[in-house]
């Protein structure tokens, strides 16, 4: 049934039709609406059976998580920014258990400098650490992948993230598309772990692994990784059978088959994007869109068969790694290495800087481009900044 | 597609004003998005809430930049927040406020309703929200005075609903007055 | 009548279920703790009584520590029961998530027990065993205190006693080693929560551990209980001399056997003539400089303040508390 929502409420639903039994909460911007939305759906009696655990902080709140799916239960928590940054000892060993945990990131910048609006430094900081990490668009794709999330960690036994733009999607309100339990019962199994801590089978997990071991468990954990690509992508043929949406999947393509130039990208960018494609490809501009969906694991090859005609590849993500810059655009670089196309990097968006339709255009109407743009960078900050750095070390003093 | 921004302080529902504008349009099978100026504004901050309601799917997530309407909870902030920023041909503005103001843009409309006047008369509190948006449907055209009264029913409940709903309701019939 | 001085006199009472051919082993042989391990002792103890006392529906959940490396090093492991570690400073709240669990599939008669050194306990993971406390969820935290981060080589936690040598706290000319004004009483902190049920025990008296645990496992709610465990390497002393270092611990008043309910100390073992706490001091390197010829009497004297005030605070003397 269709329903005019905030995302958080849409998340919230989702996470409550696939039942879990554990959630664990600790609030930080911009994830908080969703905690209070599940919180919410326990306390008025919608959702049965489930605990409500609310911690003392993010490292908590991941860890009562592990406890509870190593114990055999189905559990979920939610944070952003920080709170990843803080938990992020846990963010490792969950998925290094191989616990199929579910866990929505509202992005945020990270700091310091303190800032709490949209970006997505946060989930470049654990694009490594085994868990994978799934990016929506728009909010019914955030709602429709939250119940994929569940059954693609389960499947393979590996914890998900889920990826929601921070305010731009937690806090916006739009039409919802929210299936009933029997949908999602029925798409969904129960959780029925084949190991848990159980009194009848004595287990011990978590051992130390000596380096005679290590490189194998290591190897496995990549192996397992890709090897969910394929499943990633018939739990979104399943869901489109079961719920007659498109939704999920490794990437999403928009107007990319006779493209000469493709911007790639991450999140609700996307949609923005769109639209000034739209636009220039009404003057035969032969623009196209591909936006990742499944940032982990990385689908190499898809992207490779998506990209391979594009003469122009542009990479547009929310993300900086200071020391080298963009760090998609480094993985996109590696995707067309052996292709005559021109990869180029545009950094936006960084602590929740506006991207408009205007910047866009006035970027893709450049006669020539940089290898790397800060879009929208005001210059007169910078020059500003240097000035009053010289001028302090000219004195002396300040 | 038409853009709507408010602008308010924090603690004058901003924010629900323009959840309940996109929900109003979302009953009337449009499609609707509203979401804040996102940010960590305290109650008496100004605030600015946006919303979008279109015939399509709605993919833009800027800011509304060239809004054709914008409504203005407390005109105390018009200066502050450049509250007629962008405003396109033929737009209007929606002024909270007991007398009229002025504004040397052309081609654009401004009205003003006494929405806190109304709020404390019907609701009891300062709450021009609910007024605003009565009012904006009486002016607009682009919603029902109905799908107002049904959003309001979708965010609150009992006679905080009821009390919101009168409000709105003598909004719309006063602006239709003048309108007429 | 039967010869009074044949077989196993001892009241049913004082028979330990570690001295049972029966016990559970739930740390089992071929370990590879220290010899002369307290810790090991310890806790092999403590979860062979909480498996008798529950007829083996325990899960335990285990900081990284000491504890944890010595006991399962893949592809073995030395437990018998099933058996958790995730980190070092999260065990309370993993164990909450295992409560959590068991709770809502409504198998609250498996107990959870949670456990850790004393750094994991007082230093890093202290704020999620705060958490557990607060939000009263139904594990038993077992601290197996030995004074110091052993399992990286002996360096001071904020369990370490005053004056003691650890590999960042070495006396020197014009420093005596941990600073008595620092450090930090975790059993204090866990009964500041008001949770059913604190207490101390020390491998120094098995018994007492045993009737503890036996006591706390069936307690809803959260429980802490703090052993005592001398380690024979970050102490320096002979690896035949755990038992005897723990009970001199006991005797000089430096480690008081309590029982606290809901905030509220009400039980404590007394020692009959208190021993001075030299006679610990003296059998550890860690506190030689104490007694070389650099000594200080003023320096034992600290310690003595500290002996003689738990006798009075904890009525260990057999008056009130």
């Amino acid at each position: 049934m269709q329903y005019q929502l905030e995302g958080s409420q849409a998340i919230a639903k989702a996470v409550a039709l696939c039942r879990p039994k554990v959630i664990c909460a600790y609030p930080i911007t911009p994830q908080t609406h969703i905690v209070e939305g599940v919180g919410e759906i326990i306390r008025s009696g919608e959702l049965l059976n489930c605990e409500f655990v609310i911690v003392e902080s993010e490292m908590a709140a991941l860890s009562v998580a592990i406890g509870a799916q190593a114990a055999g239960v189905r559990s979920y928590t939610a944070t952003s920014s920080q709170g990843l940054l803080y938990m992020i000892e846990a963010v490792y060993n969950a998925s290094g258990l191989e616990l199929p945990i579910i866990m929505t990131l509202g992005n945020r910048a990270i700091g310091s400098p303190i800032n709490i609006w949209n970006d997505h430094s946060d989930a470049m900081s654990v694009r490594d650490s085994g868990w994978i990490i799934l990016f929506a668009e728009t909010n019914q794709e955030a709602l429709d992948l939250h119940i994929q999330a569940f059954k693609i960690a389960e499947s393979v036994g590996l914890p998900v993230m889920v990826c929601v733009d921070g305010f731009i999607l937690t806090h916006a309100y739009e039409p919802v598309d929210i299936p009933s339990q029997e949908e999602v019962d029925e798409f969904l199994p129960l959780y029925n772990p084949a190991t848990s801590l159980d009194i009848h089978k004595p287990l011990a997990i978590g051992t130390m692994v000596s380096p005679e071991y290590f490189m194998e468990v290591r190897y496995l954990a990549h192996k397992k990784q890709m090897d969910s690509l394929k499943i990633i992508q018939c739990v979104r043929d399943e869901f489109r059978r079961k719920f007659g949406r498109d939704s999920g999947g490794l990437l999403r393509e928009y107007m990319t088959e006779d493209a000469e130039t493709i911007i790639v990208t991450l999140g609700s960018v996307a949609g923005t994007i769109k639209d000034v494609v739209d636009d220039l490809n009404l003057q035969e501009k032969k623009i196209g869109v591909i936006s990742i969906v499944s940032y982990r694991p990385f689908p190499i090859d898809a992207l490779k068969d998506s990209l391979k005609k594009a003469k122009r590849v542009i990479v547009l993500e929310k993300s900086l790694a200071v020391g080298i810059g963009g760090i998609l655009f480094q993985e996109i670089e590696l995707v067309m290495k052996d292709t005559d196309a021109e990869v180029f990097s545009i950094i936006a968006g960084l602590g929740g800087r506006n991207i408009t339709k205007f910047m866009l255009q006035e970027y893709l109407s450049r006669k020539s481009c940089k290898k790397i743009t800060f879009l929208g960078l005001k210059e007169e900050i910078i020059t500003k900044e240097y000035e009053f750095a010289n001028f302090c070390g000219r004195e002396g003093e300040v | 597609m038409f853009q709507v921004r408010i602008h308010g302080r924090g603690g004058q529902g901003v924010v629900t004003a323009a959840e309940m504008l996109s929900i109003a349009a979302f009953l009337e099978n449009k499609r609707a998005q509203a979401f804040p100026s996102f940010g960590s504004e305290r109650m008496g901050a100004p605030v600015t809430a946006f919303c979008r309601i279109s015939d399509k799917e709605i993919r833009l997530r800027e800011p509304i930049l060239e809004p054709d309407a914008v409504i203005i909870q407390d005109r105390t902030v018009i200066e502050s927040s450049d509250a007629f920023r962008g405003i396109g041909d033929n737009g209007f503005i929606l002024i909270n406020s007991s007398f009229e103001i002025q504004s040397n843009i052309k081609n654009i409309k401004i009205r003003h309703i006494d929405a806190t006047g109304i709020a404390m008369e019907h609701i009891g509190r300062p709450i021009p929200n609910s007024v605003l948006l009565g009012s904006f449907a009486a002016l607009s055209g682009i919603i029902k005075i109905d799908s107002v009264i049904e959003a309001i029913k979708a965010k609150f409940s009992g006679s905080i609903a009821e009390k919101n709903i009168s409000a709105a309701q003598v909004a719309y019939k006063e602006t239709l007055k003048v309108v007429i | 009548m039967s010869n009074p001085t044949l077989g196993n006199r001892l009241s049913k009472d004082d028979i330990t279920i570690q001295s049972s051919s029966n016990r559970n082993n739930s740390l089992t042989c071929g370990h590879r703790a220290c010899q002369g391990c307290g810790e090991a002792l310890g806790a092999r103890c403590a979860i062979d009584a909480a498996h008798h006392a529950t007829g083996g529906k325990i899960i335990i959940v285990n900081a990284t520590g000491c504890l944890e490396v010595f006991s399962c090093s893949f592809p073995e492991s030395a437990w018998n029961v099933p058996w958790f570690h995730s980190l070092f400073g999260n065990a309370p709240a993993v164990a909450s998530g295992v409560a959590a669990a068991l709770r809502i599939t409504g198998k609250e008669d498996i107990r959870v027990i949670a456990q850790g050194g004393d750094g994991a306990t007082c230093d890093i993971g202290m704020g999620c065993l705060s958490g557990m406390f607060e939000r009263n969820d139904d594990v038993l935290y077992i601290c197996y205190d030995n004074q110091a981060y052993m399992n990286t080589g002996v360096q001071r936690s904020g369990a370490t006693p005053p004056l003691a040598r650890t590999a960042t706290t070495v006396p020197h000319k014009n420093y005596l080693g941990n600073d008595p004004q620092i450090g930090k009483n975790i059993s204090q902190i866990a009964i500041a929560h008001e949770i059913p049920y604190v207490a101390t025990a020390s491998i120094g008296n098995i018994q007492d551990i045993e009737k503890k645990i036996a006591k706390a496992i069936h307690i809803r709610g959260s429980k802490y209980l703090h052993i005592h465990v001398p380690c024979p390497l970050g102490w320096g002393f002979p690896t035949s001399e755990t038992i005897r270092i723990a009970k001199l611990a006991i005797q000089c008043g430096l480690f008081p056997l309590f029982e606290a309910q809901y905030g509220k100390l009400y039980g404590s073992i007394p020692i009959d003539d208190p021993i001075p706490v030299e006679d610990y001091l003296k059998p550890q390197k860690r506190f030689a400089h104490l007694f070389g010829k650099n000594a200080t009497p003023d320096a034992v004297s600290v310690l003595q303040e500290v002996a003689n005030s738990n006798i009075v605070k904890y009525g260990l003397n057999g008056g009130d508390i």
